[in-house]
């Protein structure tokens, strides 16, 4: 079984091993190096890139219209957007309606037109049924069509074909930043009670932001605790720390209804002792969402300070406290600025693991506290709006990038990674 | 034939391991999966149509249930693994779904004539199942004269209290304009235009603060018998069954907002002859007619409802009397303008 090239590396045994190596053993090594990541490779390719890339294509993806009416979106290309379109694009309308009736792409194509305006949908229906009775139009397809349905003969109907119908959209990357696109082709804002994701954003990034606070604010003693504690102590610590990790997510969040609610353990608790008269409204609300976030994400803040804090010898605040620092200064100016790699990997793996919740605010939270991934999920789920659904997607991931860019800045990427 | 070749000697040599009885069995087996919506409604479905059409038929049923969500279908649709035969969809998911090319067209002839169906229950690729309804519900031993309709449901100040209601716009929106005194027949006349969807929303605005959102059709149940809610809409399934197990609620058949599921086959179903037999055998009167003694629903062939009970038939959405009083849900408005009303209505909750 053994190669020529291994026979004799292994009858020279430790004399090879200290000679310096060759270029070819060099070039294979790192082929063999290669070769063993080639699996992890493959592994981010498929379950990562792809589809956070195809996530990414969907939220521009606009082939529908163009793949059911050819002849229109062709038609849509030469047409200036003003007045009404020639002749020959109620005639293309009418032969590709009459080519793709009971084609499924006509159902997608009407799908993308309703999106421009509610109402669409089933104009499209209507006017395929309708036109297919009509071999020879008696005064030209504009008369035919405006017959079938007076809305053919509205500037605003031909515009959202026009919007709907090249191959890439921003329809959907707007529409999450509650922009439009109006009939003129320039972006303005929704109207006020359309406005949604915007909102819906600022409070995810809110939410987001308060849970990795109040992780921190948790952490940091209690990592602290961690490395200066007796060994046995530590230990008991540590597996209460953990704990939340080996349990899962629903029967966590599930377990803070039980006691958080109405008839819950702990109002029960707190009326029986007669420190409230009526049970609070604990659950339901932000309150229940924030304990339950704080409560599953807090590994995640705790594990990176801890890793770092014990790295950190003992002895530099013994120093500090010889050279005459109060223990205060000493904290702030020596040990602080140390644990800083720590407390960054924490905070951003919090904070991003933190915006994308949708099951614990969903049953936690009430009205007010969905996050952006319940449109998400809505829009992915129910109502198979998978463009919408990505474009969310894919802001989300925007600002989060944003937010990585920002905190490598200030700390440096390498550092949190513990790289450096 | 190659194939039917192969599922013969896979069924043989299936029956062969599992013990030598089965044997007796025919070799020919048919598979077929249906997909229901789970809980009390797939119980009552299992007894009147899955059991006796898999042992009249020796059909090997397996059942699966879902929550509605088309994401599924349509990603095994795409894929061409499909893996469920027959699929109880509601109104505007056929629909769409059906324009999309999700469903298989139905062979009605197969099914029977197209009359002696309630209207609703046609359609291009499905065929009606039953027919629920969104009443207003609330408990006789809490409130003893209790509201009349949803007009009165909006009165918080003869009826103090919290009331539930479900949290989608479809049906809120239409019991938001009944509250406001919007005539049964006008209702989507009204709610069709902007103006219409402002009043609905500032009808719902007034109510707000005293609502309580419900997702599953469990909850409101629970929270009339706990008493968290003083009135709720709910399924009317729901009510008879709790008033079943002892509970005395009232309900308003007045203003009741109607909806039909439908049998639907996904396209390229593997058994679809099956698929399509079972569909038959779940729309004969006297199967269909059993149903109602089960679940308090109303079923879809008009020879079914007439054989029905007359004492279980009363408690039904669709016996002559309640169903003069209903708003059947109009499913083509709501494949036009669900999604934006949907987002708008989460919106408007947020805030």
């Amino acid at each position: 079984m053994a190669t020529t090239t291994e026979t004799p590396t292994d009858s020279m045994g430790r004399a090879t091993a200290l000679a310096p190596p060759s270029l070819s053993s060099r070039a294979k090594a790192r082929m063999v190096s290669a070769l063993l990541i080639m699996p992890l490779v493959l592994f981010l390719t498929l379950v990562f890139v792809l589809p956070l890339g195809g996530m990414l294509v969907h939220a521009v993806e606009n082939g529908e219209v163009g793949e059911a009416l050819p002849g229109v979106a062709a038609e849509m290309r030469g047409w200036t957007g003003e007045g009404l379109p020639p002749e020959s694009a109620y005639a293309a309308l009418a032969r590709d309606l009459k080519a793709a009736y009971g084609d499924p792409r006509l159902g997608e194509a009407s799908r993308r037109l309703n999106y421009e305006r509610a109402g669409y949908r089933a104009l499209l229906a209507k006017t395929a049924r309708s036109i297919r009775a009509i071999d020879r139009p008696r005064a030209g397809w504009t008369a035919e069509l405006t017959a079938i349905d007076p809305r053919w003969s509205e500037t605003a109907t031909w515009a959202a074909l026009r919007r709907a119908s090249p191959s890439l959209t921003p329809y959907y990357l707007l529409t999450a930043l509650d922009l439009r696109m109006d009939d003129n082709g320039s972006i303005a804002r929704a109207p006020a009670e359309e406005r949604i994701y915007i909102d819906t954003l600022g409070r995810t990034l809110w939410i987001g932001f308060v849970t990795t606070l109040l992780c921190l604010v948790l952490g940091f003693p209690l990592a602290h605790a961690l490395v200066s504690l007796p060994r046995g102590f530590a230990s008991v610590l540590m597996v209460c720390v953990l704990l939340p990790f080996w349990t899962s997510l629903l029967v966590r969040t599930s377990a803070w209804i039980v006691v958080l609610q109405k008839e819950g353990v702990l109002n029960g608790l707190l009326t029986r002792l007669g420190i409230v008269d009526a049970p609070l409204e604990l659950v339901f609300n932000r309150f229940g969402l924030y304990v339950a976030m704080v409560h599953i994400l807090l590994p995640f803040m705790i594990l990176p300070i801890l890793s770092v804090m014990k790295g950190i010898s003992p002895s530099y605040m013994r120093a500090s406290a010889s050279l005459g620092a109060h223990p205060a200064v000493g904290f702030l100016k020596v040990y602080l600025p140390m644990t800083l790699p720590g407390v960054g990997a924490g905070c951003l793996m919090t904070f991003i693991i933190g915006v994308g919740y949708y099951i614990t605010p969903s049953l936690v939270g009430g009205a007010r506290d969905q996050m952006t991934s319940y449109f998400i999920a809505y829009y992915a789920n129910t109502t198979i709006n998978w463009g919408l659904s990505s474009a969310l997607g894919a802001i989300l991931l925007a600002c989060i990038m944003l937010l990585y860019a920002t905190v490598g800045r200030l700390i440096g990427v390498g550092r949190i990674a513990g790289i450096q | 034939m190659m194939l039917h070749a192969t599922r013969i000697v896979g069924c043989a040599l299936a029956a062969g391991l599992l013990s030598v009885p089965a044997l007796a069995q025919s070799p020919q087996t048919e598979q077929l999966t249906v997909v229901g919506a789970g809980g009390v409604l797939q119980d009552a479905e299992r007894a009147v149509f899955f059991r006796p059409f898999a042992n009249a038929n020796k059909v090997q049923l397996t059942e699966d249930s879902y929550s509605g969500q088309m994401a599924k279908v349509r990603a095994m649709v795409d894929t061409g693994s499909v893996s469920w035969d027959v699929l109880q969809v509601e109104q505007n998911s056929l629909l769409s779904g059906c324009e999309e090319g999700l469903f298989e067209k139905i062979d009605w002839t197969g099914i029977g004539d197209r009359r002696d169906f309630i209207d609703e229950a046609y359609s291009e690729c499905g065929v009606g199942a039953f027919v629920w309804s969104m009443v207003m519900t609330y408990d006789r031993a809490r409130t003893a004269d209790g509201p009349k309709g949803w007009a009165d449901f909006w009165n918080v100040q003869r009826w103090p209290g919290k009331r539930g209601l479900r949290q989608t716009a479809k049906m809120t929106l239409e019991i938001a304009l009944l509250a406001d005194g919007v005539p049964r027949e006008e209702v989507y006349k009204v709610l069709a235009t902007p103006a219409g969807v402002e009043r609905a929303f500032a009808s719902l605005d007034r109510l707000k603060p005293d609502i309580l959102w419900w997702t599953s059709g469990a909850e409101p149940i629970e929270r009339l018998a706990s008493g968290d809610v003083v009135m709720s809409a709910a399924f009317n399934g729901r009510v008879a069954a709790a008033n079943q197990g002892g509970r005395s609620f009232a309900l308003a058949w007045d203003g009741q907002v109607l909806g039909v599921d439908y049998w639907a086959i996904p396209k390229g179903a593997k058994n679809r002859a099956t698929a399509e037999r079972f569909i038959a055998f779940a729309s004969r009167p006297e199967v269909q007619a059993r149903f109602p003694s089960h679940i308090a629903y109303g079923v879809t062939n008009r020879k079914a409802n007439l054989a029905v009970d007359p004492k279980l038939a009363a408690d039904l959405p669709t016996s002559p009397a309640n169903f003069t009083l209903a708003v059947p849900l109009d499913t083509a408005f709501w494949a036009d303008h669900g999604e934006a009303l949907e987002a708008r209505f989460a919106n408007w909750r947020s805030r």
